[in-house]
């Protein structure tokens, strides 16, 4: 009963929760909060938004193993889900409404220049882990399944190039999101896993 | 709205005349150089600075034929790391930084050195100018500023035949501009024009805009305005300008070399090498619109980079 509760409860602060942002910038838009570039605010919050929901859905495996804390594996998916949501509204939002889906000026503004390409790269790494996502074809691909999902670390890596490409010259923000992501990279590592559940034992 | 009387529009005559005679007073500036200490200043078409209590200009629009952009945006939304790296957060910051006194030491390679205190520079007669700026963040805005040609300042220290360039100075003050506690970044902000460029009619240095003294957020009490490049070379709350032999190195081409060069001349076809030039939000706008070549100014700037591989001298 006690252990229900708990899994219910981190999956309802983590659906609540993923909302919010979204609530928050359709708040701002209505009521003209969203500054003096209300398009481009968008496409930086939904980003974050993005880094950071999929940043937290890689927290969830190290989280069972190294911790033992299990409730964190059931929201994993939820929180892929919803970083590919707002990574779709992200893009969507700079390709057909900051460029109006005008082919000729996205040519230059996407492919032309490398910060945007490497996102691209990552929302195209995310896109079929967002449709296989389901417990269906978890079956159906069996093996091959992990070995797809484990895409999302190099989808997260593209991001912080991303990130770190685009900022004008502080780049210590994505590097330190670069740094996470690098540290739940390192986690997955048989030997530092094993090293670091031996430490907590002690 | 406030409305603008009618004695304080200019007239359309008056305002075509100056047009010309900026593109001419630019051609003689181009063609003078180096020796430009003594290019013809503009006739005083403009009125003098008053203080308004509230925002004024003469005009709605600007010689394209552009909306103003509100007093409330202009003072609201600025790139001014001294302050903050948020561009909504630099007004709060900023609200407390003391303007007065002010000096602005100008000297180097110049016949006449002097420190100029902040009345020194409301003497000279002070113009509106309405100037589009763009940033290179890719946003841009019509302002209109009020200032004078710093071309007058420069004939007055009298700069010397091996003087090439100029370089700008701003406040360097931890205890009033929080960004500067931040050693991430090298202060103090310095930028730097050639001796043409900085001799142009277009480059003004202002001391206000809308009718009104410059907030601390843009760059109070005096900043550079020059409209054909990108903002960032606009450099605010000046404490020093010194004649140089060598080009300055800037800020932004310390930070970031391969990326920030010397001229950064609004040049919709020259990417940064992050993104694309081509194309610019004016701030209150939908939709996009296209970057143009210096600006619109090219009538006036172009010859003063003729023969120049804009592409390399970025
Ligand atoms: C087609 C794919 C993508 C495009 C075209 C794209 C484009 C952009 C653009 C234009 C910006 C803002 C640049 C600026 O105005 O300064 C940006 C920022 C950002 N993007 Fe993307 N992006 C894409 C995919 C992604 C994905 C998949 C993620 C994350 C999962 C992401 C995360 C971010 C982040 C974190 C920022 C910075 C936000 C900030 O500075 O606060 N992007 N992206």
């Amino acid at each position: 009963m006690l252990h229900a509760l708990r899994t219910q409860w981190l999956r309802v602060v983590v659906h609540i929760g993923a909302w919010i942002p979204f609530a928050v910038i359709v708040w701002d838009a209505l009521t003209n909060q969203l500054g003096a570039e209300p398009i481009r605010e968008t496409i930086l919050r939904t980003g974050k938004t993005a880094l950071i929901l999929l940043v937290l859905s890689l927290a969830c495996t190290p989280a069972n193993t190294l911790f033992g804390f299990k409730s964190a594996l059931k929201v994993r998916r939820a929180l892929g889900l919803y970083a590919f949501f707002y990574a779709l509204a992200h893009a969507t939002m700079f390709i057909g409404v900051d460029y109006g889906f005008d082919l000729a000026l996205l040519q230059g503004a996407l492919l032309e220049r490398p910060y945007a390409l490497v996102g691209a790269a990552a929302f195209l790494i995310l896109l079929p882990l967002a449709l296989t996502s389901t417990k269906g074809w978890m079956k159906r691909l069996g093996r091959r399944w992990t070995m797809l999902h484990r895409g999302v670390y190099l989808a997260a890596l593209l991001v912080i190039a991303h990130f770190v490409w685009l900022v004008k010259l502080d780049v210590r923000e994505p590097l330190t999101y670069g740094a996470i992501v690098l540290l739940l990279l390192a986690l997955r590592i048989r030997l530092i896993r094993e090293g670091v559940v031996r430490l907590r034992a002690l | 709205m406030e409305k603008i009387p009618a004695s304080e529009i200019t007239p359309e005559h008056l305002y075509f005349t100056r047009r010309q005679f900026i593109a001419a007073a630019s051609a003689v500036a181009a063609g003078a150089l180096l020796s430009a200490c003594g290019v013809p200043s503009p006739p005083p078409t403009a009125r003098p600075t008053i203080a308004q209590p509230s925002p004024q200009a003469s005009k709605g629009v600007d010689e394209l034929g552009d909306k103003l952009t509100p007093f409330d945006t202009i003072t609201n939304y600025n790139n001014f790391y001294e302050f903050s790296l948020d561009k909504e957060d630099v007004a709060p910051r900023a609200k407390d930084f003391k303007t007065s006194p002010w000096t602005v030491q100008v000297g180097g390679l110049v016949n006449k050195p002097r420190t100029f205190g902040l009345e020194d520079l409301l003497k000279f007669e002070q113009e509106e100018r309405i100037y589009r700026l763009r940033c290179v963040e890719a946003w841009s805005m019509v302002i209109p500023w009020l200032g004078f040609p710093l071309s007058k300042l420069l004939a007055q220290v009298e700069p010397q035949s091996k003087a090439k360039y100029v370089r700008f100075e701003t406040l360097l003050d931890p205890k009033q501009m929080p960004g500067q506690r931040d050693s991430y970044f090298d202060w103090p902000y310095v930028e730097g024009l050639r001796l043409d460029e900085a001799m142009h009619d277009l480059t003004i240095l202002a001391t206000g805009l809308y009718g009104k003294p410059l907030p601390p957020q843009d760059g109070a009490p005096i900043r550079l305005v020059v409209p054909w490049k990108y903002g960032f070379k606009s450099i605010k709350s000046i404490v020093k300008i010194d004649l140089v032999e060598a080009m300055p190195i800037s800020f932004w081409m310390e930070s970031a070399p391969n990326e920030y060069g010397f001229y950064a001349n609004v040049n919709p076809d020259v990417s940064h090498p992050r993104w694309s030039q081509a194309t610019e939000r004016r701030i209150g706008e939908f939709s996009r619109r296209k970057t143009i070549l210096f600006n619109g100014y090219a009538d006036q700037v172009a010859p003063l980079y003729a023969g120049m591989d804009l592409r390399k001298n970025f």
